[in-house]
């Protein structure tokens, strides 16, 4: 490499402050795991964990999700947060059926990964046969933080995604 | 002309206002409600059926989850029906312990109906506010019982353990605090002419049809019906306290309101005299065969180690017969039917869950209303679909 | 507190001797067992009268004793709110014929509690405006509280 002239080194200066060399791949994946939109699914107590991570004093704005979305179209994180009943499975399918890839699936507490403490004939015992989950978060309910750990496991998850992930690849255990 | 269509809107199960699963079927005329149907049972996970499967001790847990917003009342309430068929009387620090702990979580649970009622109406910095009490309040019952939110303190025979020494300074300076909480919120919301023209005139119930309906708590304290179990039928020792029920008189949204905000006020008031008589003593009963002996004890002397076997492995049995007990919980008269067989798993254990009876009002209070009333209606009505569903 | 006595004594009085089959007092509550046929204008009695006035349906409640005939029992328990009282009445159900009048028209309240009591033990009220399922799924078989129904 030979010396710069005197003239480039502002140049040069310049270029490092203003240009950045990335992979597509990357920018993607930061701006998607920067800005992860949950859908509103609280169904019991967990629910209201999840509130309270979405206050001020766990404050999930600074991950950029705490803009809770009503309508599933506009979401790309749904955090199922409470019990699933037999009777509330069809709408949890349906709702995220209705959600838009890229998405992503966060089960919260014990009732969600394993049915919790209701071992009978109305509640689902785990999500994870209706949906693919992508992240389980244990607790009943677990501590907002605890939530905050999840979603940045998420994060890191989402980090590492291939460009040209399909979403029909996701199985279903 | 043609004539008038009616539509039929359906609202849930997943809704941004976020009391939970349940689902409106509303047949609307333009924007005029002709009826609301609720549709619940989204939640329903068997508590009851779960709770004959297990020990009394067992049962606990469960009933925290009924009404998850007020996790310890629905424990004090189970445990004095428990104590009542054993017809056991709790040392008076337990009783006075369990006052105090009934009062933060009614208040607890009224921050949170404030915060999503106001919410929902349209006021969102409300909740950001009601919410950062609510903390203060979680950390309480950490401090006390190591949870946030299902903490399982309360229970048959008194308290699992007694509150760690700095627990009545830390609620001493809640309470000092909290009064000029409350002025904010009433500066945000009380003469705000958006709010009340809200919720003023809004979801009307007189007080004749609510007694028919069976609307009991905050609800039917604002149609101007004065009935409050802490002091028609005082539990837990509330006939030594002085405070007063808060009573309207139109039942609209804008009363139900300011009922909360008063008892709020009132638990306030309450929790300080806890605070001032607070005596000292035992926290549960000295019954071998009710509560868990010393752990002392278990690890040294024979006949605590059994007991504390046959606790954990049958647990209590309360005598064959049945019984009623309701406390005013935060949502209203939460009951708890219990018939007992003798053996160490409840025959039948029924909750009388406010929200359930509360929520069968919402079609009178919304009939004729425009549909932007229903938002507002529901939220003041404060149902929780834990106890709802059951 | 206190007119429970009254109200037994008014219930004999206008139903007859034997519209109670049993009265018990257990940790100061009272509880009558009513005959079937009596129900109804127990209930109503109850609510009507003045001296009793039990304006209040606190709860409907449905017990499955298994293995006793008759096998269904459902527990009204009432409060009066002027006199501060508490009764309880319960009537006996047989699995052959599992239904009873329905009290909607004294209490409206009693409406979903009949639903209930329907949707998790069979019981059917006549006379109801709306009998369907409550808290389980439209299209579920079976009554899940009856102590014959697996819990998973």
């Amino acid at each position: 490499m030979r010396e710069l002239e005197p003239s480039e080194h502002a140049l040069e200066r310049f270029l490092e402050r203003t240009v950045l060399f990335t992979t597509l791949e990357k920018m993607v994946n930061w701006s998607r795991k920067s800005s992860l939109w949950p859908v509103s699914f609280g169904l019991a107590c967990c629910a209201i964990e999840m509130m309270a991570m979405g206050a001020s004093r766990f404050d999930v704005a600074r991950f950029g999700a705490e803009l809770f979305r009503a309508s599933p179209r506009q979401a790309d994180l749904m955090i199922v947060a409470g019990t699933v009943t037999q009777k509330m499975a069809p709408v949890l399918k349906k709702i995220y059926d209705q959600m838009p890839e890229p998405k992503w699936v966060i089960a919260m507490g014990a009732c969600t990964i394993s049915g919790g403490i209701f071992d009978d004939y109305s509640v689902v015992q785990g999500i994870n046969g209706l949906l693919p989950v992508d992240v389980y978060v244990p607790g009943c309910p677990p501590t907002p933080d605890g939530l905050i750990y999840g979603i940045m496991k998420l994060q890191k998850k989402i980090e590492k995604e291939p460009l040209r992930r399909l979403w029909a690849e996701k199985t279903v255990d | 002309m043609a004539a008038s269509e009616r539509m039929i809107l359906n609202i849930g199960p997943q809704h941004p206002s976020t009391h939970g699963v349940l689902r409106l079927v509303v047949e609307l005329d333009g924007e005029t409600i002709v009826r609301v149907t609720p549709h619940i049972g989204y939640l329903h996970r068997a508590i009851e059926k779960l709770c004959e499967t297990k020990i009394y001790l067992q049962c606990v847990p469960l009933t925290d989850r009924l009404d998850y917003l007020a996790p310890l009342s629905n424990n004090l309430g189970f445990a004095l029906t428990v104590e009542k068929l054993m017809d056991l009387e709790v040392p008076r620090r337990a009783q006075y312990l369990r006052v105090m702990l009934a009062e933060l979580t009614r208040i607890s649970s009224h921050l949170i109906w404030l915060g999503t009622h106001a919410m929902d109406v349209g006021a969102i910095t409300m909740f950001l506010y009601t919410f950062r009490e609510r903390e203060t309040t979680y950390d309480l019952f950490d401090l006390a019982h190591g949870a946030r939110m299902n903490v399982s303190y309360i229970r048959p025979g008194g308290l699992a353990r007694d509150v760690p020494p700095e627990f009545v300074s830390r609620v001493k300076s809640f309470v000092d605090e909290f009064p000029r909480r409350i002025e904010e919120y009433e500066t945000l919301l009380t003469k705000n002419r958006i709010w009340l023209n809200r919720t003023r005139g809004v979801g009307t119930l007189s007080g004749t049809d609510a007694i028919a309906l069976g609307v009991s708590g905050p609800n039917l304290r604002a149609s101007g019906v004065n009935w409050d179990i802490r002091k028609a039928c005082p539990y837990s020792g509330y006939d030594e306290f002085n405070f007063e029920a808060a009573v309207g008189r139109n039942g609209d949204v804008y009363e139900r309101y300011l009922v909360r905000l008063v008892e709020m006020r009132e638990s306030v008031k309450i929790v300080r005299q806890c605070l001032e008589g607070l005596p000292e003593g035992p926290i549960a009963v000295d019954d071998p065969k009710v509560v868990f002996p010393k752990r002392e004890l278990v690890s040294k002397d024979m006949e605590s180690l059994i007991h504390h076997f046959k606790l954990v492995s049958e647990g209590m049995c309360p005598p064959p017969g049945e019984c009623y007990v309701s406390i005013e919980a935060p949502k209203g008269e939460l009951g708890f039917y219990l018939v007992s067989d003798g053996g160490p798993r409840p025959y039948r254990l029924k909750f009388r869950a406010p929200s359930f009876v509360n929520l069968q009002a919402v079609s009178k209070m919304a009939e004729g209303r425009l549909i932007a009333d229903l938002v507002a209606i529901v939220g003041s009505i404060d149902i929780v679909l834990g106890e709802i569903d059951r | 507190m206190g007119n429970e006595r009254t109200a037994i004594s008014k219930i004999k009085k206008t139903l007859g001797e034997n519209a109670i089959s049993e009265e018990r007092v257990f940790r100061n509550e009272t509880t009558l067992v009513i005959r079937k046929e009596f129900i109804l204008e127990a209930l109503r009695l109850l609510r009507a009268d003045p001296d009793l006035d039990f304006d209040f349906l606190s709860d409907v409640c449905g017990i499955d004793w298994l293995g006793r005939e008759p096998r269904f029992e459902v527990v009204y328990n009432l409060y009066s709110l002027k006199h501060n009282s508490r009764i309880r009445l319960k009537v006996n159900v047989e699995e052959s014929r599992p239904s009873l009048p329905s009290a909607v028209n004294i209490w409206p309240t009693a409406d979903w509690h009949e639903r209930e009591v329907f949707d998790l033990f069979g019981i059917s009220f006549e006379g109801h405006p709306d009998l369907r399922r409550i808290l389980n799924p439209d299209g579920f078989k079976g009554f899940p509280y009856r102590k014959d129904f697996p819990i998973r």
